[in-house]
């Protein structure tokens, strides 16, 4: 098993936002989905200890969390932010950095071709691009560390439709190159219908739902997530533009 | 050198007519700043005839010991202050007293090892007491800096985190903003120097009757010495400080907004 949460509590600004949690999450990908405000986020810093529970225990492959060494955690379990926070200098500069902190090169335009950016951006000013390509720099920047696990948090809430789909294009493109397992937050229940074999509904802190079999883009249905497609109808359609869900999660 | 004036106490009330203008001013332009101008009058006037009369019984006893009580007493008082000007950075008093403390007993041993000073009452009172001031100040403007630029920068420190960087390497560039802001005012007015103002000591010292070279050597050594302390204070405040924002499993205390 990729993650288990074993009666997991956790709390953000001084509140509670995760209540009991116990979950398994297998190897491959899973979305964690849920409206603002439902700890979707918060769990997913859980798993790479950028933050802790209050209460309960997390495996990672077996192993207690809080057994392995975080720095090391962090580079194999690579967390890409909802929003993107990019260095200061040029893209290849953020792409290079994580490596660099372990005395690894690494191949910066296979990074940017992996996350869909042409090796043109490598000499580009990082805060001079949009805010789509910022999030594929962070993309591309999380794969250099050459992860075994990407957690990624609303990777497509600040972008337009297009944008989105074309995300949506790279990481299931990402799946199959790398043979990489992600767990993604959305809000969007068709998004994590599209990217994942398995989805887990949050609300107010809580699994309310969990479902497997979700299909991968351009396939039928799986007949056995009837919940989670329910759920995706009764979901209204998210608001689409810039940081449409900012404080979500 | 002539002998340094008496001033008398007369002298001291009539400079109050500049206080009159300032107070003149506020009302005016209803600054509001009327009852801050009267405090300060009263408790520099307290404050200093208090010290006055501390200073000359350390200089009559011209024992260290009462140097190091005054000198510790000012770095308590100056990092509570400092404190005040950093309400962003959690439990900032022990940084900012461990600072003040080490720039003031650094710089002095050093200006008494390197033979810039005699190791009298007479020249480590006023330098020490320069030294935490200056030091205060800087240290405060860092903080400060500190502080605010974590809070703002919480997204990138995270987002550093997350690629394996320790903490200290997640917030290093916040950091050297951080020390140059507390550095940066007193290497501009060490700049400026001469040109655009006069500084106290060489005022105080061409008042008195010195000759002019001789207050400008003074005045010198006491702004190179200054630079010294200022960074002193500023560099132990600001790495002492940064570990409040962090935890030893590297992660950042303070979340980002998003839930």
């Amino acid at each position: 098993m990729l993650f288990e949460l074993d009666r997991v509590s956790a709390s953000r600004g001084g509140a509670r936002v995760l209540h009991d949690v116990s979950l398994a999450l297998p190897e491959g990908a899973t979305c964690i989905a849920g409206g603002s405000g439902s700890g979707k986020s918060t769990l997913l810093r859980l798993l790479n200890r950028l933050a802790d529970p209050d209460a309960g225990g997390i495996a990672y492959r077996g192993r207690s969390l809080a057994s392995l060494d975080v720095l090391e955690l962090r580079r194999e379990v690579a967390l890409v932010p909802q929003l993107p926070a990019l260095l200061g200098g040029t893209v290849a500069d953020n792409v290079r950095f994580g490596p660099s902190l372990v005395g690894r090169e690494v191949d910066v335009a296979r990074m940017l071709e992996l996350a869909g950016l042409p090796p043109e951006f490598a000499d580009r000013a990082a805060e001079r691009l949009s805010v789509g390509e910022q999030q594929r720099v962070m993309l591309a920047r999380a794969l250099a560390l050459e992860p075994r696990v990407l957690l990624l948090d609303e990777p497509t809430s600040a972008l337009d439709e297009r944008s989105r789909g074309r995300v949506e294009e790279t990481l299931t493109d990402l799946r199959r190159r790398l043979d990489i397992s992600y767990v993604l937050v959305t809000h969007d229940l068709g998004q994590a219908e599209r990217l994942s074999d398995r989805v887990v509904r949050l609300e107010a802190g809580r699994v309310v739902g969990e479902a497997s079999g979700g299909r991968p883009p351009g396939s039928a249905p799986a007949p056995d997530d009837h919940s989670v497609r329910a759920d995706a109808r009764a979901s209204a359609a998210p608001p689409t533009g810039v940081a449409a869900d900012e404080g979500g999660g | 050198m002539s002998r340094a004036p008496d001033i008398t106490l007369l002298e001291v009330v009539a400079a109050l007519g500049l206080v009159a203008v300032a107070t003149a001013v506020s009302l005016w332009q209803r600054m509001r700043l009327e009852g801050d101008i009267a405090i300060a009058v009263v408790r520099s006037f307290l404050q200093l005839t208090a010290v006055g009369f501390v200073i000359q019984v350390i200089f009559r006893e011209r024992g260290l010991a009462l140097v190091v009580v005054l000198i510790a007493v000012m770095a308590v008082f100056g990092a509570f202050t400092a404190r005040r000007r950093a309400p962003a950075v959690p439990r900032a008093f022990l940084p900012l007293l461990i600072a003040l403390g080490l720039a003031g007993a650094a710089t002095l041993v050093l200006v008494v090892a390197l033979g810039i000073f005699p190791p009298t009452p007479q020249y480590l009172v006023p330098v020490g007491g320069m030294v935490v001031g200056n030091s205060m100040t800087a240290a405060a403007v860092a903080l400060n800096r500190l502080g605010d630029d974590v809070a703002a920068s919480a997204r990138e420190v995270e987002a550093t985190l997350a690629l394996g960087a320790t903490a200290s390497q997640a917030v290093r560039p916040i950091v050297r903003r951080s020390l140059r802001s507390g550095v940066i005012p007193l290497i501009d007015s060490t700049k400026t120097t001469g040109v655009i103002f006069f500084p106290g000591t060489m005022v105080g010292m061409l008042v008195a009757g010195a000759a002019p070279f001789a207050a400008v050597r003074l005045q010198l050594i006491l702004l190179y010495v200054l630079l010294g302390s200022v960074a002193i204070a500023s560099v132990t405040a600001v790495v002492l400080a940064q570990r409040t924002f962090v935890t030893p499993a590297h992660q950042l205390r303070e979340a980002p907004a998003t839930a």
